[in-house]
């Protein structure tokens, strides 16, 4: 993967950069000794590192506003970064960039029940912005399986999505405004507790640009009572196309679980060497999840079990109590840790229309062959949003490569079938040069002048999502 | 009027359009175009491209009338959840709706408060921008992050980014059963009131509003619940209990009246065919009666749970400076040649974000020839 060249001009500057963070910032909020640096040299996607120039740690929308004026300035690229837990390589650093950290950015702002919102600083975890309301019988929806550490910063920025996003949308669907602090320093609010914008969709464009477009230092996000109950079903069957055909038939019915994940038989077996979850030995497995009150859940799982039925299934298990749903559920939870036991693994999130599903996945045990290198298959099955975890060995020489062309190929052939490159992980590093593969070069150079707008300088995060050489004369020009 | 036949007409007219063009699709919303615009109709692209009920997705073209969008998805217990109103009533035009005005216009009616708006649903944008070029955007999948989401920029930019050809939106199953609770006779505060606490309930309502005047001429409070018969009977029960302590609960289970009452919310039936401004204003929800307060003498109806307030105001009635102390915006829907000549259709925006704006239009229309002047 090619990072830009460090510009020597911004290395010859740290000296003085560094005293002029130093002019806004306390102390221990600006980190520039090299070994200190290298905490943030890499995010969840951790074949990739490189420490940065500095980093910084703002506790303030103001202090956010006064390091980027002074890197507006100074011309030094700012890569924002939440907690690092990116997958794509979106926090990546590169030498001649500031890292700014919003973990000190964690208060809870306001939270109004009438109104049915929370307003947060940005750093605030995932999971502890349902924390905060939990009491009051409320929740965030969007649940990132990284949700006990990511932050809304990473989600708003990635638009991340979640187990349950089938009934309750991604990040987008679910953020009402933010404070941004644009690159030059200026402080933009956008939305608010009220619905929908007056003018243009601007919070819709700022969701899931990356951290291109803005810093975000507060959001307003909707909360939603939590349902009366909730409760997993769980069901096996001898091939995952016919797995795929009773997800579509389920989504007919007209019931809308919360959830349908599947996993094929390599994850099964992995997880249940390292969670035992009690999962049967099979091909393909569905776990489909449903809310309501105690007759409610019985109904709608009656359905899905009448569906499921007529699909033969080997196994038909509908959770009878909290332990045992919570059980269903580890297993999935677990499933990529469970594959990471075995070895490095890389993972990708392509999306697929529901109907190519047997297609996709009988293509990708082809390619597993070809390549020689092993997949299993976790992932959101409502929305066809796909993860192939591919195993390689770090270590090995050239394995890597072999599992990153190897992951290239599956994300082509989920473009090819009508879907896309990424479906909540964000682009990054990891999918850039892939981007020709979805977008036309004019459908790329629209998105480019959006960024012109916000970022005229390209210094923020500016190697990222786009292929270097269709943005080389905008960066650093 | 130009009519293209098909994108790469619609992209030669534009990149070789003259001066400005009032783009629509069957011209029966928002946005009256000045007399010098020459009139572009995308109602030429029109049809079903792609229907996969399994998947809940539907490709089509702009132009294709909403009723047909409307019926493919009835045939097989599907709908657009968003629920889009329908204008004409109100602004007192005839024509086809299509389901390109409905996204450029973001139309969205009452279940919006719970399942979001058009904007949500919008999965992928075909749009042919100011310079003629073609642009596609997002796609046909429920989930996609690749790159900057144009699709939600474009959904609510009525006309003045691109020109819309195409369009993929998830679509849901219908429902099998609707009950209305209703409460008669309260005021705009306590009606508000109510609506917060079941919004706040788990019994997911999908429609709450709020009518000073409603349909029986008394002040009614009103509360929709969809899905299974069993779930529906269960929740209403439920609810019904809760909200017992702002006055007599009635429940109303006769479907076809069901309909007829939130179409009369959903197309603000009382404004239609009468002389005033209406504006539709968009704040946080316990604000609504203080908006309601603040507009004395309009009539008024509230959606959303009391975050939109539609209000019918004498000819001129400067709302704006009156609701500055509320976050949030007013659009100026209907309105007469004098009230438009007083006030912008859209809410001025701060000077920082007015600057993103046009430079985006810069970017996306930098002749200016699409809808200028519709959105500042
Ligand atoms: C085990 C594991 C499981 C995961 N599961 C899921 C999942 O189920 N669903 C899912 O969607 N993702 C998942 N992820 C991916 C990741 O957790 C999400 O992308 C998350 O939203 C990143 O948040 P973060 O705070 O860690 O952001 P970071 O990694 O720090 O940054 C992510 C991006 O956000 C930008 N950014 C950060 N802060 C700001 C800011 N203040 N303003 C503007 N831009 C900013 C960064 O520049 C970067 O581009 C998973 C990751 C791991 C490691």
């Amino acid at each position: 993967m090619d990072m830009p060249t460090p510009d020597p001009v911004v290395l010859a500057k740290k000296e003085s950069l560094v005293q002029r963070l130093l002019s806004v910032l306390p102390p221990d909020a600006v980190v520039h000794d090299p070994v200190e640096t290298r905490a943030y040299e890499c995010d969840g996607l951790a074949a990739y590192k490189c420490p940065p120039l500095v980093a910084v740690l703002p506790g303030s929308t103001a202090e956010v506003s006064a390091v980027l004026k002074i890197c507006h300035d100074m011309g030094v690229p700012v890569v924002p970064r939440g907690a690092g837990t990116s997958l794509s390589g979106g926090a990546l650093p590169t030498a001649d960039s500031v890292i700014l950290g919003v973990a000190r950015l964690n208060g809870v702002l306001e939270t109004d029940y009438d109104n049915r919102f929370i307003r947060v600083q940005s750093g605030r975890t995932n999971l502890s912005v349902t924390g905060a309301v939990e009491e009051n019988g409320f929740f965030y929806a969007p649940d990132p399986s990284s949700q006990l550490a990511c932050a809304i910063a990473g989600n708003i920025a990635m638009n991340s999505g979640g187990a349950h996003c089938l009934k309750y949308g991604v990040t987008t669907n679910n953020l009402l405004g933010v404070t941004m602090v644009m690159m030059d320093g200026s402080v933009v609010e956008i939305g608010g507790a009220h619905l929908d914008a007056g003018g243009l969709d601007l919070l819709g464009l700022i969701c899931g640009s990356e951290g291109q477009l803005g810093v975000v230092t507060e959001a307003t996000l909707r909360i939603l009572p939590k349902p009366e109950g909730a409760r997993p079903l769980l069901i096996g069957f001898n091939s995952s196309e016919v797995a795929g055909a009773c997800v579509s038939d389920i989504i007919r019915a007209g019931v809308l679980p919360v959830a349908i994940e599947f996993m094929d038989r390599p994850c099964i077996r992995a997880t249940e060497a390292f969670a035992k979850p009690g999962y049967p030995d099979c091909e393909a497995l569905l776990i489909v999840e449903v809310e309501g009150s105690e007759a409610e859940i019985d109904a709608q799982l009656g359905v899905i079990e009448d569906i499921a039925r007529s699909h033969d299934p080997v196994e038909l298990r509908a959770s009878k109590s909290e332990d045992e749903s919570a059980r269903i559920w580890l297993g999935r939870k677990s499933a990529f840790g469970a594959m990471g036991q075995i070895n490095d693994y890389m993972c990708l999130d392509g999306t697929i229309p529901v109907s190519s599903l047997p297609h996709v996945l009988g293509r990708i045990s082809e390619m597993s062959v070809e390549y020689g290198l092993d997949v299993g298959n976790v992932f959101h099955a409502g929305d066809g949003n796909m993860h192939p975890l591919i195993l390689y060995d770090a270590n090995k020489p050239g394995d890597l490569e072999l599992c990153e062309a190897f992951g290239a190929d599956i994300l082509k052939l989920c473009v090819e079938v009508g879907g896309c490159l990424t479906g909540e992980h964000g682009v990054g590093i990891e999918k850039r040069d892939l981007m020709p593969n979805q977008y036309g070069t004019d459908d790329l150079e629209v998105q480019l002048a959006v960024k012109d707008v916000f970022d005229p300088g390209w210094l923020l995060n500016p190697a990222k999502v786009f292929p270097l050489d269709v943005t080389q004369s905008r960066r650093g020009g | 009027m130009l009519r293209p036949e098909s994108e790469a007409e619609l992209s030669e007219l534009v990149a070789q359009a003259a001066g400005p063009l009032a783009v629509q699709g069957g011209g029966t919303r928002i946005g009256a175009p000045a007399k010098d615009h020459v009139g572009l109709s995308a109602s030429g692209l029109s049809g079903i491209t792609l229907y996969e009920p399994g998947a809940l997705t539907i490709v089509v073209g702009a132009g294709t009338p909403l009723a047909e969008v409307e019926a493919a998805l009835d045939a097989e217990g599907q709908r657009l959840a968003f629920e889009p109103m329908d204008h004409r009533g109100l602004l007192g035009r005839v024509g086809t709706p299509t389901i390109g005005g409905v996204v450029a216009g973001n139309v969205s009616g009452p279940r919006r408060v719970s399942v979001g708006a058009c904007r949500d649903f919008l999965l992928g944008v075909r749009f042919v921008d100011g310079q003629g070029r073609i642009i596609k955007n997002g796609g046909r999948v429920m989930k996609n992050v690749t790159g900057y989401d144009l699709v939600k920029l474009m959904a609510g930019s009525f006309g003045t980014l691109g020109v819309l050809s195409e369009v993929s939106l998830k679509v849901l199953p219908k429902t099998e059963m609707t009950n209305v609770l209703c409460i008669t006779g309260l005021t705009d505060q306590d009606g508000v009131r109510a609506m917060s606490q079941a919004l706040g309930s788990p019994y997911e309502l999908t429609g709450a509003a709020h009518a000073p005047v409603g349909p029986d001429g008394e002040a009614a409070t009103v509360f929709r619940l969809e899905g299974f018969e069993s779930s529906v009977q269960y929740r209403a029960g439920k609810l019904a209990g809760l909200l017992g302590k702002f006055g007599q609960v009635e429940i109303e289970t006769d479907q076809q009246k069901n309909q007829n009452l939130w179409q009369w919310f959903r197309d603000v039936r009382p404004f239609h065919g009468q002389g005033g401004d209406v504006w539709r204003i968009s704040v946080k929800p316990t604000d609504g009666p203080g908006v309601g307060h603040a507009l004395q003498g309009a009539e008024l109806i509230y959606d959303w749970g009391g975050g939109l307030v539609w209000a019918q105001t004498k000819p001129g009635f400067d709302v704006r400076t009156r609701l500055r102390e509320f976050q949030g915006h007013a659009t100026l829907v209907r309105a007469n040649e004098a009230t438009l000549a007083k006030f912008t259709t859209f809410q001025p925006e701060p000077a920082p974000i007015a600057a993103i704006t046009a430079g985006l239009r810069a970017r996306f229309d930098p002749r200016d020839i699409l809808n200028p002047g519709l959105m500042g």
